[in-house]
């Protein structure tokens, strides 16, 4: 015990940064902890393969219509990922960090904690584009579905919305006394987001009244500006508009009320 | 030499309790200080206002020269901090989190040597949730270590460890102090400041009681000795209470324990020696600082860790 030495070594060179490093460990620890990995990948992917390998879902969703039940469920998963990452993954995480102390700590160190959080941030932005990359490929070489029209607008789109997303999940990190509370929170959000972005019913077959709420919600939001996409348009504004503000809204408010420890 | 450590009447309170009433201390390059008192006696919130985790409602703290308050920047590359409930993300290795946590100073320590002196290299592996109560609490050691601070506070250092884990982190602590690494020693636990401590500030109820050497200390409580022993035959108690350097005797089964001052051993043996009496297992005990602290504060502290 008492050999250990702790004079300063020339390791500066191998260090790499602390920021880059703590975006690995958070990648890392993003994938052991499973939620990510499985719930924002797997599950839709699965669900991806299934759908698609459902003949009645290659009806046009209207009758002379282009896109088919099945080319609107690609986008609907993109943004299934997203929303579990946005409820399950980033708050339950950030949460329990703050209930554990991990903030804490990190605010005895040089680094401080605001880049614990910027790396939890890159990390499940990182897993989100893997995911996005990777429903396409899968729709488009195992099923035959055609890549959005205009890639560019898709992806301000996909951008946006994950802004809109990942700021909603820090919000809720931010309002959440707790681990618990988070995941609470998380889980009962969860469900009519995802109602909304049209997982159970597509948004055009919604009653007027439920179609309009879904024009305002994120996910709605993400899927109206994600078909303006598919159909070859640049999306419209009121859906980038939309997401813009839940990106800009929450994030502001997050930032108000979060508690470090 | 200016002191690496100032605290010049520091006062905190949360909302209606004052947490901290009035502490004044300093410390002095390459010593090991310790604050000593009971649970809720101040000693974390003081410690964590010279670490920068919070503001003090009133005082001065300078550390190596700096305001905790406004120069953390600076400061948490000099300072290394063991938290009494700071933890890690559960899924993050040992190795990752100490080579993470070196990548955060400047001019941090080998993490692999700590790793191995901390008794952790069969550990490197495992996931922090995984660890046990004394393997989490060497790991918060080492990375209070490992940027190579000039000083570092260790709150509850030793608390939850085995016997022999608590001896080996003693040793560990005297190879750090070694190198000239300044220590401050947040502890409830007696034996450990009397190991550790080159002087002490005892703290109770928000107040800085006294500040000392542990020797120091227990002198000026004046609690003498204690004498403890089984007379090969029967013994009168008035022959022992009739010495004045005996303030009062008991017994324990067959044992006859017998308090008084510095000079009771003498008088007592003499006394023995005069009526033909051998005092067989004959123990003396001197004053500890347990013993000093309740002296001096009137209150008892927990006599092991939590």
């Amino acid at each position: 015990m008492s050999a250990l030495r702790t004079d300063a070594l020339p390791v500066t060179a191998e260090r790499g940064s602390a920021t880059w490093r703590l975006i690995k460990a958070e990648s890392t620890l993003c994938v052991r902890d499973k939620v990510a990995p499985l719930w924002g990948i797997g599950f839709p992917l699965i669900l991806l393969i299934v759908l698609g390998s459902i003949s009645d879902l290659r009806e046009p969703v209207e009758p002379g219509g282009v896109l088919t039940y099945f080319d609107l469920y690609v986008p609907v998963l993109i943004l299934f990922n997203l929303a579990i990452l946005a409820t399950a993954s980033l708050p339950t995480t950030l949460a329990g960090y703050r209930e554990n102390g991990v903030l804490r700590r990190m605010r005895t160190t040089p680094v401080g904690p605001a880049r614990v959080l910027t790396a939890q941030l890159v990390a499940n932005f990182a897993i989100a584009v893997v995911a996005m990359v990777l429903f396409l490929a899968v729709a488009r070489l195992g099923f035959g579905v055609d890549l959005p029209k205009h890639l560019p607008g898709f992806a301000l789109a996909w951008l946006l919305a994950a802004a809109a997303l990942l700021a909603i999940g820090l919000l809720i990190t931010a309002l959440a006394p707790g681990r618990g509370p988070a995941t609470a929170i998380g889980t009962v959000l969860f469900f009519p987001m995802m109602f909304f972005a049209g997982l159970w019913v597509p948004i055009s077959q919604m009653p007027p009244l439920l179609r309009n709420i879904a024009h305002y919600t994120p996910l709605g939001a993400g899927m109206g500006a994600f078909q303006d996409a598919y159909l070859g348009d640049f999306p419209s504004a009121l859906p980038l508009l939309t997401l813009a503000g839940y990106a800009a809204g929450c994030s502001i408010i997050a930032v108000r009320w979060f508690r470090w420890e | 030499m200016p002191p690496v450590i100032e605290v010049r009447d520091l006062h905190k309170r949360y909302g209606d309790k004052v947490a901290v009433e009035d502490v004044s201390f300093t410390v002095q390059e390459g010593e090991v200080f310790g604050i000593l008192g009971p649970n809720g006696a101040g000693k974390t919130t003081t410690v964590e206002c010279v670490e920068g985790l919070r503001r003090q409602d009133r005082g001065e703290i300078k550390v190596l020269g700096l305001d905790p308050r406004h120069d953390r920047a600076e400061l948490t590359r000099l300072l290394g901090v063991q938290l009494q409930a700071g933890l890690l993300p559960d899924r993050l290795q040992v190795a990752e989190a100490l080579e993470l946590y070196g990548s955060f100073y400047p001019r941090p320590a080998d993490w692999r040597e700590l790793m191995h002196g901390l008794g952790l290299a069969d550990k490197a592996k495992t996931r922090y949730a995984k660890l046990s109560g004394g393997q989490k609490q060497r790991l918060s050691i080492a990375l209070a270590l490992v940027g190579s601070p000039r000083v570092a506070i260790l709150d509850e250092l030793t608390t939850g460890l085995d016997p022999q884990a608590r001896r080996d982190t003693w040793e560990l602590i005297e190879g750090v102090r070694a190198r000239g690494v300044t220590i401050v020693l947040v502890t409830h636990f007696m034996e450990e400041a009397e190991r550790l401590c080159d002087r002490l500030a005892l703290i109770d109820a928000g107040r800085v009681v006294t500040v000392d050497t542990p020797a120091g200390l227990t002198e000026r409580a004046r609690v003498g000795q204690r004498i403890q022993f089984r007379p090969s035959r029967p013994l009168d108690d008035r022959l022992l209470t009739a010495l004045p350097d005996v303030s009062a005797v008991t017994r324990r089964g067959e044992l006859v324990i017998v308090d008084g001052s510095d000079n009771a051993l003498n008088a007592v043996t003499t006394v023995l020696a005069r009526n033909q009496i051998v005092a067989e297992r004959l123990r003396v005990e001197q004053a500890s600082l347990e013993d000093a602290f309740v002296q001096l504060t009137g209150k008892r502290l927990e006599s092991g860790p939590r």
